[in-house]
Parts: structure tokens; sequence; C-alpha cells
């Protein structure tokens, strides 16, 4: 269908030039689209800003408490402020920052390959299996997901010794945020890959690769899956923008990372008990994520538009 | 009709039991439900075995499920731990209306629940009205004028809205209506609870510490809400129908509601269907910021001392209600669109 749609498109826009491919296709529609090409750049800025951030200061500065200057308002030394016990707040956004999108990645990572694992082995093999797979899948899908990052977080908490990677010491509560985040968010995924295997699984390329003797696990993960990747890739990046917004709602809980390592959840939490008198405490983090999420949403929502092969340009 | 309803609540119980199960795991690994039973003071090792004992959290994990779903009144107990059996045990199990009694409280759990349901209720019907009005007016609005000023700023705002964290959200409301307002001598809202205790618990009162939350979560879900309506609304408006209908001469109100907005529902009413018993749950963190004492903010107390009894309770009624709510969306269907039929 899109490459019917391709050949078209191109003999009409002129014809010396070769017809495009659909993915040349989806990124003209992309380019075209404001707001995505607006979130495009935010997120590119808001990367700068915590990856550039983290050269001008180091980690140990962003951890470091100084009893001397608790609670101070921005100032030119500290444009962000200080908080309680006295770090500077603009370097624990750029730190707190990483982690928060690190987080919000591989959350993303996991419940996409939760999701796509269940919903393509439910949809291709059918039966039983499906049954199965989407009753555990409903099961979970009916709990609200803020309850059950609760319940899963006070599970794990605890269990995960702190740990290094990249030079940084991370306490073990990170790997017990991503993990919670992520199972608690694949059952969607799940239902709308379960939906398209179920359609594709029937067509003639699959019975093509079936005659020839292809393994299962090849005609599920090479021959069906490129077919579904669309939804699979706007499902992923808006996961990525809702990852972000869970890990604030589980550190606001007190569940979350825990300090001295800074995330933007977890630098509101503290600031919760400065509402009145220092509210620039809260302000930052909170609008760092908020631009962020933006961003990633716009994306998102511009991705959607792209990789549909109906839309018009 | 009724064959496809029975069939659908049968249909409801494998999996309201996995859920059971699957939550009961999950929450016996929570951690310690002795932990904070003694206040500040620690439990003395004797006791401890004691309670352990009178909780039942002595028994494996599967007994104690069944004993959560169909009591223990039918087998020995051995509340003294010497090994003889001390007569039957007292919980009839939820399957027969006994939730069992919360850890913390000591008191049945559906009292508790009881007490909660109808704050939480005022609180989040309250806000669902709010967001349909507000978010059927923008989202139609939206749609028929198009790629407007109105429309653009719309398109913005809920794609902020939907972008922040609920509770940044509630402390800026906090900060500019309650702590500003108040600085400025203008009439303030206050923050906490439900109402002022030397004032008691009246209508206006209520209403009054209402506004806060209920604005919190309304500008939260009227976001999403909007753009759903907007979307389906452009989508039913470029149908065929629609052109005969303005081609009979009919007005644009008679279109707009009649015909335009009949199935431009539909969507919505799965939206809604699946929000409701969601209300029902409460806003665990709307609700612990603004102190209101309603059913999230119990499961999120709950939570923080273990209470098994209490957070088995509030979820699975949450379930419950999902899968009658389920049920009741697909029959709405029938009406908003006849082709739909069940048998």
């Amino acid at each position: 269908m899109a490459v019917a749609e391709g050949t078209f498109e191109g003999a009409v826009v002129a014809t010396e030039r070769p017809p495009l491919s659909p993915g040349q296709l989806a990124w003209r529609r992309f380019r075209r689209h404001k707001m995505a090409m607006f979130g495009a750049v935010l997120l590119f800025l808001m990367i700068l800003y915590v990856i550039l951030g983290s050269l001008a200061y180091t980690e140990q500065y962003a951890n470091r408490n100084d009893l001397s200057i608790t609670l101070s308002a921005p100032s030119r030394e500290h444009p962000f402020g200080t908080d309680g016990t006295g770090r500077d707040i603009l370097a624990r956004t750029i730190y707190g920052g990483q982690i928060s999108v690190a987080i919000g990645i591989s959350a993303m990572v996991i419940s996409v390959t939760v999701g796509v694992l269940v919903g393509s082995i439910a949809g291709y093999y059918g039966g039983l299996i499906d049954s199965i797979l989407m009753r555990f899948t409903e099961a979970v899908f009916n709990i609200p997901q803020l309850f059950l990052l609760i319940v899963l977080a006070k599970a794990l908490s605890g269990k995960i010794p702190t740990f290094k990677v990249l030079g940084r010491t991370l306490s073990g509560s990170v790997v017990v945020v991503i993990s919670v985040i992520g199972l608690t968010s694949w059952m969607y995924l799940a239902r709308i890959v379960r939906a398209s295997y179920l359609s594709l699984k029937e067509q003639e390329f699959v019975t093509a690769a079936r005659s020839i003797g292809a393994p299962n696990p090849r005609i599920i993960f090479r021959h069906i899956l490129p077919n579904c990747i669309a939804p699979i890739v706007v499902s992923a990046t808006l996961g990525v923008a809702s990852a972000i917004l869970n890990e604030a709602y589980v550190s606001f809980l007190g569940l979350g990372v825990q300090p001295p390592t800074a995330t933007w959840g977890n630098m509101l939490e503290q600031a919760y008990h400065h509402l009145e008198t220092e509210p620039w405490m809260w302000i930052f983090p909170g609008l760092l994520i908020l631009l962020t999420v933006l961003a990633i949403n716009f994306l998102g929502d511009g991705l959607r538009d792209a990789l549909d092969p109906r839309t018009i340009i | 009709m009724t064959r496809y309803i029975i069939r659908r609540l049968l249909q409801a119980i494998p999996l309201l039991l996995i859920i059971s199960a699957v939550l009961f795991i999950l929450m016996n690994a929570m951690g310690d439900p002795l932990a904070s039973f003694g206040g500040r003071r620690r439990i003395r090792s004797q006791d401890r075995a004691r309670l352990t004992r009178k909780l039942g959290l002595d028994k494996p994990i599967p007994v104690q499920f069944a004993i959560w779903l169909v009591g223990n009144d039918w087998m020995d107990v051995d509340l003294d731990g010497d090994g003889v059996p001390d007569g039957k045990g007292t919980r009839r199990g939820v399957l027969r209306g006994d939730w069992g009694k919360s850890f913390m409280e000591k008191r049945p759990v559906r009292e508790i629940i009881a007490e909660r349901v109808p704050n939480t209720l005022i609180l989040m019907l309250t806000s669902e009205v709010v967001i349909l009005v507000f978010s059927l007016f923008i989202g139609i609005y939206s749609a028929l004028r198009q790629y407007s000023l109105l429309d653009h700023t719309a398109t913005a705002l809920s794609f902020i809205g939907y972008s922040m964290p609920i509770f940044w959200l509630a402390l800026m409301m906090m900060f500019i209506f309650a702590v500003y307002f108040k600085r400025w001598g203008l009439p303030y809202f206050p923050t906490v609870g439900m109402y002022d205790l030397s004032v008691g618990k009246t209508i206006p009162q209520v209403l009054w510490h209402m506004v806060l939350p209920v604005a919190t979560m309304s500008i939260m879900s009227i976001a999403a809400y909007s753009r759903f309506i907007r979307g389906s609304m452009l989508e039913v408006i470029s149908q065929d129908y629609i052109r005969t209908a303005e081609a009979k001469g009919l007005s644009e109100r008679m279109i707009l509601m009649g015909h335009a907005l009949k199935n431009a529902a539909l969507p919505l009413v799965t939206i809604v269907g699946m929000d409701l018993p969601i209300l029902l749950g409460g806003a665990v963190v709307t609700e612990s910021i603004f102190a209101w004492p309603g059913m999230g903010r119990l499961f999120w107390d709950a939570a923080t001392d273990t209470d098994i009894p209490v957070l088995m309770g509030v979820l699975m009624l949450i379930s419950v209600a999902v899968v009658i709510f389920q049920l009741i969306t697909d029959i709405t269907y029938t009406f908003f669109d006849p082709r739909i039929r069940y048998e």
C-alpha cells in the first residue's frame, strides 16, 4: 500500500525524479510537520543542556553539601539557587536530567520488549497461548498504573545493591525504578502488536515464508515484525515521555531513586516542603520535566502522522 | 443480550482471580506488615511471633491467599503456637463478604473503605463533570473552526497540559491561588483537608476546599479529552451523511448535535467508561498533596504500612468496577451505533 502510493506521488510531483521510498516520504511528512520539528529541536536543546552542562559542573559539585548557603535564592553564583543542604540546583538539574532521561529510555526499552514479545507471540500462535497471554495482559491492564507502580516499587525496593556504570556510582534504586516503570506500561503496546499480527499472519508473504521452511521465530521477528514497526516506533517515543513522568510520580511519593543521586523527580519531592518560601527548588526541575516531555510528545505526534501512509503531504 | 451479559460476567471470574492472585503475591513482597505495628517502640520477639500467628502471616502465601478468599472458619487455627489447634478461625473470606481487618486500624476493611468512597466520589465525579463540559466545548469548537487561533491555542495548551507532572501543577496552583493570593490580600483557597476544623463539615466548606484539587485534576484531563473529541469530531464531519444533512437544509445546530456528536461520541464513551471505575480509586498523588481523605490517600497510607487487607480491598474494588464498567460501555455502544449487535 505504502509502495503503491509512493509511486503515485512520484509520478505526480515530477517525471524526471525516481519515485520516493516510503522512508523518504515519511521523512518528508515529518519535516513539514511544524510541531514535530519544534519538538525535535527542543529535545535536542534539552539533550545539549544535560550533556554540555556536565562539562561545566562535576558530579561531586552537584552532590556537595554546603551548609553555609542552604536554601539561598537564585544568584549569580547559583543561578537556580540552592537546596536544603546547600547543593547547587543548576548542577543537580543537569545530573538529575541525565538520570531521568536515562530512566525514561531504559524503561521504554523494557516495556517495548515485553509488549512486542507478548503481543507477537499471542497474535502469531493464537489459540491457548493467546488466551493465556491476553488474560494476563488484561489482568495487569485492569489495575490503574500508579497503584501498580506503588505496589511493585515497594516490593522491589532495597533488593538491588549500589553499582557503578560509566564511572558513576548509582544506587540500586535506579534499576528498581526502571524495571517497575517498564513492567507496568507494556500492556497497551502488546494489544496493538497482537492486533496487527492477527491480520498480518494471514497474508501471502507469511505463507510463502512458511512454505520455504522458515522457523516460527524467524517468521515472527524477521518477516512480520518489520511490517508493524510504525505503531511500535510511535508508542516507544511516547513511552519515553510517560516514563519520565512516571519516574517523577514514583520519586515524588518517595519510592524512587534515593539521594544523593539526583533526578528531576526526587528534586521535586524534596522541594515539596519548601512550597511557599523557596519556589526555585520546585520550579526549575518541574519546568525541565515539562519541556522534555513536551518535546517528546510533539515528536511522537509528528512521527505518528509521518509514518501513516494515508497522511496527505 | 442477556446471554451475552451472563457470558461476559462468567468470563470476568477467572480474570479477577488472576488479578487477585498476582496482587496478593506482590503485596507479600512489599515488606514487613509488622514493622510499623508498635509505632516508635520495637516489638518484642515473642509479641511478634504471637501477632504473626494471629494475623495468619505464618502460613505459606497460597494458604494465606485461600484464607483471604474463602475464610478460615472451616479450618483449625493454632493461636498460641503450641501445636494444638485452638478451634476454628473467624474469617469468612472475600467471597462471603468479609474483606478482612485492617492490620493498622484493627477495623473491618469494608467499614474503612465505605467511609472513604463518598469523599473520593465527591471529588472525582465533580472533576469528571467539569472535564466533560469543558472538553466537549473546546473539542467541538476546535473541530468546527479547525486551524483558527483558538484551535491552535487549545492544541498548544493541551500538549502542555498532558506533559506536566500533575503534582507540579498542584504545587503551582497552591503557590498562586493560596500563597500569592494570601500575600496580595485576595480571597485565597485552602490547600489541605476537606473542611476547616473550626467551622465543621458544611457544604460551602467542602465546596471551597474542593476548588484547587478539582481544578488540578480537571486541567490535566481536559487537555487529553479535548484533543480526543476534536479528533473524532473532525473525522465525523467529513463524512457523507453530514453533507447529506447539510443538503437537506438542516440547521447547523441540528447537524452538530443530532448527527455529528452522536457518532463522534462513540470513542468518547470508551474513554469515559475506562476512566469512571478508576475514579473510584481516587487520585493518589492529588489526594496526598491536598490531604483529601479519599481512597487514593487511603491506598497510599496503607501502602506505607504494608496494610495488605486494605490494599487488596481497594484494588479489588477498582478491578471489579473496571470489569463492570467495561460491560456497561459495550452495552452503551448499541445505543450510539445500532449496527453493533451482541448475541
